[in-house]
C-alpha cells in the first residue's frame, strides 16, 4: 500500500506527458481556428474534472448530514479544494482560447457565467470551512455544498436568457467533432482524472494526518495541562 | 499559437502552485508531530 | 405551545425590541441613501438610460442595507447567551428560523416602502410598463434575500469572523435571485420586456430555498 502512492504518480506522470504530446503534436489541426483550439485538449477535460469532483463533494455532504460520519466530511473537504484548483484552470484557459477566436477575453454568456459562480460558492464554501471552529465545520460546510448544489440549476436558467455564445457541447450536443481529435480529448480527461486523484489522494492523507496530530494534542493537553501551559 | 503555450503553462502553473501549497502543509505538520512525539 | 405560538411569541419580542432601539432600521435607512447618493455620481441621473441601470441600483442598494440587519439577526441572541437557552429549549427549531425571517422581512420591507419614493424622486423614474407587477417582485425578492440570509447569518455567527462571512457566504448563492430581480424590475420599468419569467424564477427560488433552510436549520443550530 505505500508503494502504490508513489507507483501511481510515475504512471500519471508518463499518461500526462503522453496526453500533451498527442493534443499538440498527435491530434489534427482544427480548420477555422489553427492551432489555437488545442487548448480544447486541456480546458474541457479540467471542466469535466471540476464538475465531477464538485458532484462528489455533493454526495460526500449530503452522505455526511445523514450518517454523520467524519470520513464523508473529510472526502468533501479534499474534492471541493482540488475542484476548485480545477476550475480555476478551467477560468484561465478559457479567455486565453476566447481572446484569439472571438477577439474578447470574456463574455457573460451561460457556461462561462455559470462556472464562474460555481467558482465563487466554492470558494466561500472553502472561506467558511477555513473561518469556522473545527467542531462545527462539518455540518456548516455540509449544509452550505447542498445549498450550492440546489443553486446550480437556478443559476444556469437564470443566465439562459442571454442567448449563448460558447460553441455547443462536443459530446451529446449534436456537434461533429474529428473521432482522433475525441479519442486525444478523451486521453487527456483520463489524464488529468488520474492528476486530480493523484492530488486528491495526498491532500486526503494531509488532512488524515492533521486531525490525528490535532486529536493527539488536544489529549496530551488534557492528559498533562501544565506542560501545554 | 502564442495563446496556446500561454494556456497549457498557465494550466500547469495553476497546478504546481497548489502543489506548492501542499508541500507547505505537509511540512508544517511534519513540525507538529515531532513536537507531539517530544511532549 | 404549537410552532405557529412560538413562531408569534418570538417575532413579537423581536419587533418590541427593534421598535424600542430602532437600531437596524436607521442604520439600513441611512446606508440605503449613502448608496443612492453615491451612486448618482457615478452616472447621469436624469438620463433617459437611468431607467435601465435603475433596476439594479435598487437592489444593489436593498441587498448591502439588508445584510445589516440580517447580520443583527442573531448577534442580539448571543447576548447572555440567549441563543444557547434556544438551543436546549424544547421549542422547534423552525420556529426560531421563522420568526427571524419573518422578522426581517419586515424590517427590510419597511425600509423598501421608506426608500422607494426617495429612488423615484433622485432617478425620476416611471414605469412604462404595468406597475403593479413591482409589487411581487418586491414581495418575493424580498423574501429570497432575507430567507437564505437568515439561515447564513445563522452559520456566520458560528465563524470567526462573523459580521464578514455574511455577504462571502449570500452573494454567491443569491445571484440568480439578484439576477431575477433587477431583470424583472429593469423589464416592468422599460416595459419593452415580460417579466413573467423572472417572476416564476423567483418564485421556484424561493420555494426551493425555503424548504431547504427549513429542512437545514436544526442542524445548523445544532451543530457543535
Amino acid at each position: 500500500m505505500k508503494r502504490a502512492f508513489p507507483i501511481f504518480a510515475i504512471l500519471t506522470a508518463l499518461l500526462l506527458s503522453y496526453a500533451l504530446y498527442a493534443a499538440l503534436v498527435m491530434a489534427p489541426t482544427e480548420k477555422t481556428m489553427g492551432d489555437v483550439q488545442r487548448i480544447f485538449y486541456y480546458h474541457v477535460p479540467s471542466a469535466w474534472t471540476a464538475f465531477l469532483l464538485f458532484l462528489i463533494n455533493f454526495v460526500a455532504s449530503v452522505v455526511y448530514l445523514i450518517r454523520r460520519h467524519p470520513l464523508a466530511d473529510i472526502v468533501a473537504a479534499v474534492t471541493a479544494e482540488v475542484g476548485v484548483v480545477f476550475c480555476t484552470v478551467v477560468l484561465v484557459t478559457g479567455p486565453l482560447w476566447a481572446r484569439p477566436v472571438w477577439g474578447i477575453w470574456w463574455t457573460w454568456d451561460v457556461r462561462l457565467t455559470s462556472t464562474l459562480v460555481l467558482w465563487l460558492i466554492y470558494v466561500s464554501y472553502l472561506m467558511l470551512r477555513r473561518f469556522s471552529s473545527s467542531s462545527q465545520t462539518p455540518v456548516l460546510a455540509a449544509a452550505l455544498a447542498v445549498f450550492g448544489a440546489l443553486d446550480v440549476p437556478l443559476v444556469y436558467f437564470s443566465i439562459w436568457i442571454f442567448r449563448t455564445q460558447h460553441p455547443q457541447p462536443v459530446i451529446g450536443g449534436g456537434g461533429s467533432i474529428d473521432p482522433r481529435m475525441l479519442h486525444i480529448l478523451l486521453l487527456n480527461w483520463l489524464a488529468f482524472l488520474c492528476f486530480a486523484g493523484l492530488i486528491c489522494w495526498s491532500r486526503y492523507r494531509l488532512e488524515r494526518l492533521r486531525r490525528e496530530v490535532e486529536e493527539t494534542q488536544a489529549l496530551e493537553a488534557l492528559l498533562e495541562p501544565r506542560r501545554v501551559l | 499559437m502564442n495563446f496556446l503555450y500561454a494556456a497549457y503553462a498557465a494550466t500547469w502553473i495553476v497546478h504546481i502552485a497548489y502543489l506548492i501549497t501542499l508541500v507547505r502543509r505537509y511540512r508544517r505538520l511534519q513540525k507538529d508531530i515531532e513536537a507531539v512525539n517530544k511532549m | 405551545m404549537s410552532l405557529a405560538g412560538i413562531t408569534g411569541a418570538t417575532l413579537a419580542k423581536d419587533l418590541r425590541l427593534e421598535w424600542r432601539s430602532k437600531d437596524a432600521i436607521n442604520a439600513m435607512l441611512f446606508f440605503a441613501l449613502l448608496v443612492v447618493v453615491v451612486f448618482s455620481f457615478s452616472f447621469d441621473p436624469n438620463a433617459e438610460e437611468s431607467r435601465q441601470i435603475a433596476g439594479g441600483l435598487i437592489w444593489v442598494a436593498f441587498l448591502f442595507a439588508s445584510v445589516v440587519a440580517l447580520n443583527q439577526t442573531w448577534a442580539r441572541e448571543l447576548r447572555n447567551q440567549a441563543l444557547d437557552a434556544y438551543r436546549v429549549s424544547p421549542a422547534p427549531a423552525n420556529a426560531l428560523f421563522l420568526a427571524k425571517t419573518v422578522g426581517n422581512f419586515i424590517f427590510v420591507g419597511v425600509l423598501e416602502v421608506l426608500m422607494t419614493p426617495l429612488f423615484i424622486v433622485f432617478y425620476k423614474l416611471r414605469a412604462l410598463g404595468p406597475a403593479w407587477q413591482l409589487i411581487p417582485v418586491a414581495i418575493l425578492g424580498t423574501w429570497a434575500l432575507v430567507v437564505n440570509g437568515t439561515f447564513f447569518a445563522a452559520m456566520s455567527i458560528r465563524t470567526r469572523s462573523r459580521e464578514i462571512m455574511l455577504p462571502l457566504l449570500l452573494f454567491p448563492i443569491s445571484i440568480p435571485a439578484i439576477l431575477a430581480m433587477v431583470n424583472a424590475t429593469t423589464a416592468i420599468l422599460t416595459g419593452e420586456l415580460s417579466s413573467r419569467f423572472w417572476i416564476v424564477l423567483l418564485a421556484t427560488y424561493d420555494v426551493v430555498f425555503t424548504i431547504a433552510c427549513l429542512l437545514l436549520f436544526e442542524m445548523v443550530l445544532h451543530a457543535e
